[in-house]
């Protein structure tokens, strides 16, 4: 195997260095000392914590609402990178960029302001109310509102130059050999789409499960009913149970790496089958 | 360039006569959420009498949040000369976990470290429509409360203790009519928001709850910002007395040549202007005259030491603690729920 290869940069060792040494400090040993400091603990608290009924329906809780946020922002983030890139309209560029305001505004701000709209006196649960519903009892549609604020622009952000790339003539092409408009779609314009795609929606899955600030503000937070999992880690940190948050942490983590890892299987799995094609 | 020189030589030696003379301190006071007001108005008439009297000059800063929190930061190094918290409990913390404080810090200073007191009353609507008057209106059917989880939270600790104290009144030491007492206030909570702040904008911008358990300075403190045409403060019969301890760091205090002013500060703390000042901000005065001079400000109430309660380690480690009682009291209030 040949690890060196030409580039306008000359200095490889430095700059391999340089990164992994940057990536350890930052990433890697925090993480580390969760791993040693879960070492240490019995694995009997693992066993507890597994059978902590209000662990499991937080867990259940975060999962389901992150997987739907992410499964909202593929759709609609798709929808929006697909209509930036591909057409022009006035205001096109004021869009473009206030896509990245999730990323900006701290999330306690985006909660206390959905948590509002929601409420049945703003703007939102005012109509949902004249159709005769309420949303102040749905922590579920709160939760995952706010879930997808956060997670929206990384489905964006990653489709858009892909779909910029996109040659236009290959679509052309399929339709002068006689496709129609949706084979042309599904069969030439969505295939290289989709890595991204689950690439954007794997950030915003993991954005979401990791949540907090907006979250409590827009949930009842009720144990057994509408906790996050990070609202349950804070409550351990806070009662200075560091070994049952620990705990918590890990098999959060260890859940979230999970599918995680299914999403990159299927997406490289799916790049694979196009290069095949 | 001769002449800056001459003016430097000129100047420099009054400058280390001066300095000789005064000397200049920075005090780091790690402090809770809503003590951010009162602070500001404390540490500015500080500096200035303690200049007036010594001549040195001292800048205070403070830092916030969560009480479990500062604590915790404390714990993991963070600078602080002095620490003024919530909660005795998490003082209590700091001495066991990182020793930065002696054993028998909360008899270092007068009224078990506690310069000024608070207690916890409700915030109703407007007009109280639901007639709510003393705790066990709480546990009516059909009334919401609104309380943070007192698991995330220092001051609902204190809520819970409220709850506690007018069961002793009412059902003595009865264990299980009070435990069926706290269950039924807690099963008329929607939303168990993780801090004090949450919890009065789930009430106050949410508009979900008909009665709101807070911190007397918060309360009036949400009264003087919406005005009285909004919220009306409600004062039970019998609510707990809450002490929110101070203390000196003192190894952190010793390393950064701060034990004298540091120390001086607290001590501030009980004399007559610093408790005028907290009685402003809402807060109940310790000294003797200050709490005359506003005995009308704050309304009849008794108040019952937590002390008498079991005393707040006890409550910590029995109630509030992981597995603890309030959390077996969730688990039946949501298992009901269900059926």
């Amino acid at each position: 195997m040949k690890f060196k290869s030409f580039s306008v940069i000359p200095g490889f060792g430095w700059t391999l260095g340089l990164g992994a040494g940057y990536f350890s400090v930052l990433v890697l040993l925090p993480f580390a000392a969760l791993i040693a400091y879960g070492c240490g603990i019995r694995p009997s608290a693992f066993a507890k914590a597994l059978g902590d009924g209000e662990i499991l329906s937080a867990l259940g809780l975060s999962l389901r609402a992150s997987l739907v946020a992410g499964l909202i922002n593929l759709v609609f983030g798709f929808i929006l990178a697909w209509s930036i890139e591909r057409y022009s309209f006035p205001g096109k560029r004021l869009l473009d960029s206030l896509i990245d305001i999730p990323f900006a505004l701290p999330t306690a701000v985006a909660g206390v302001s959905i948590s509002f709209l929601l409420s049945d006196d703003g703007y939102i649960g005012k109509i949902v109310n004249s159709l005769g519903f309420s949303l102040s009892g749905s922590d579920f549609t709160g939760i995952t509102f706010a879930l997808v604020f956060v997670g929206i622009p990384f489905v964006v952000r990653t489709l858009q130059p892909v779909i910029k790339r996109l040659d236009a003539s290959t679509e052309e092409a399929a339709e002068m050999l006689g496709a129609s408009p949706l084979q042309t779609f599904l069969r030439v314009t969505l295939p290289p789409l989709i890595p991204p795609a689950l690439t954007g929606f794997s950030l915003a899955f993991a954005r979401a499960v990791g949540e907090y600030g907006s979250v409590i503000f827009v949930s009842s937070n009720l144990p057994f009913k509408s906790q996050i999992l990070p609202v349950v880690i804070v409550g351990k940190i806070e009662s200075h149970n560091y070994d049952a948050a620990v705990v918590t942490a890990l098999i959060m983590l260890a859940i979230s790496a999970g599918i995680l890892g299914v999403i990159s299987f299927i997406r490289k799995w799916s790049s694979r089958n196009e290069k095949t094609v | 360039m001769k002449k800056f020189s001459s003016i430097a030589a000129a100047i420099l030696p009054l400058a280390f006569a001066f300095s000789a003379s005064a000397a200049e301190y920075e005090l780091l006071n790690v402090s809770y959420d809503p003590t951010r007001e009162l602070y500001q108005e404390l540490n500015k008439s500080f500096t200035a009498w303690y200049e007036k009297k010594t001549g040195d000059t001292v800048t205070i800063s403070q830092s916030h949040g969560g009480s479990g929190a500062q604590a915790r930061s404390v714990i993991d190094g963070s600078p602080a000369d002095v620490v003024t918290l919530a909660l005795p409990w998490d003082i209590e913390n700091i001495q066991k976990q990182a020793k930065l404080l002696p054993e028998n810090w909360q008899s270092l200073k007068p009224n078990e470290s506690s310069p000024f007191n608070s207690t916890i009353v409700f915030l109703v609507r407007k007009g109280n429509p639901q007639n709510i008057k003393d705790w066990d209106d709480l546990a009516k059917p059909g009334i919401k409360v609104i309380t943070p989880n007192p698991k995330t939270s220092g001051g609902a600790r204190y809520n819970y203790a409220g709850i506690l104290a007018y069961a002793k009144e009412k059902f003595g030491d009865d264990q299980a009519k009070t435990r069926d007492f706290v269950k039924a206030i807690y099963a008329n909570v929607p939303v168990l928001d993780t801090g004090a702040r949450g919890a009065t904008n789930t009430f106050v911008k949410r508009r979900i709850g008909d009665v709101l358990i807070a911190w007397e300075n918060e309360a009036y403190l949400t009264v003087k910002r919406f005005g009285a045409d909004t919220f009306e403060i409600v004062i039970p019969s019998v609510s707990v007395l809450a002490k929110p301890p101070v203390a000196v760091v003192e190894k952190n205090a010793k390393e950064h040549g701060t034990e004298k002013v540091a120390n001086d500060y607290i001590d501030w703390l009980y004399t007559d202007d610093a408790q005028k000042i907290a009685a402003e901000n809402f807060y109940r005065p310790t000294s003797d005259t200050v709490k005359k001079e506003y005995a009308e400000k704050f309304g009849n109430i008794k108040l019952v030491d937590i002390n008498d309660l079991g005393g707040f380690n006890k409550l910590q480690q029995e109630v509030w603690a992981d597995g603890g009682e309030f959390d077996k009291i969730l688990k039946e209030i949501n298992a009901s729920r269900d059926n």
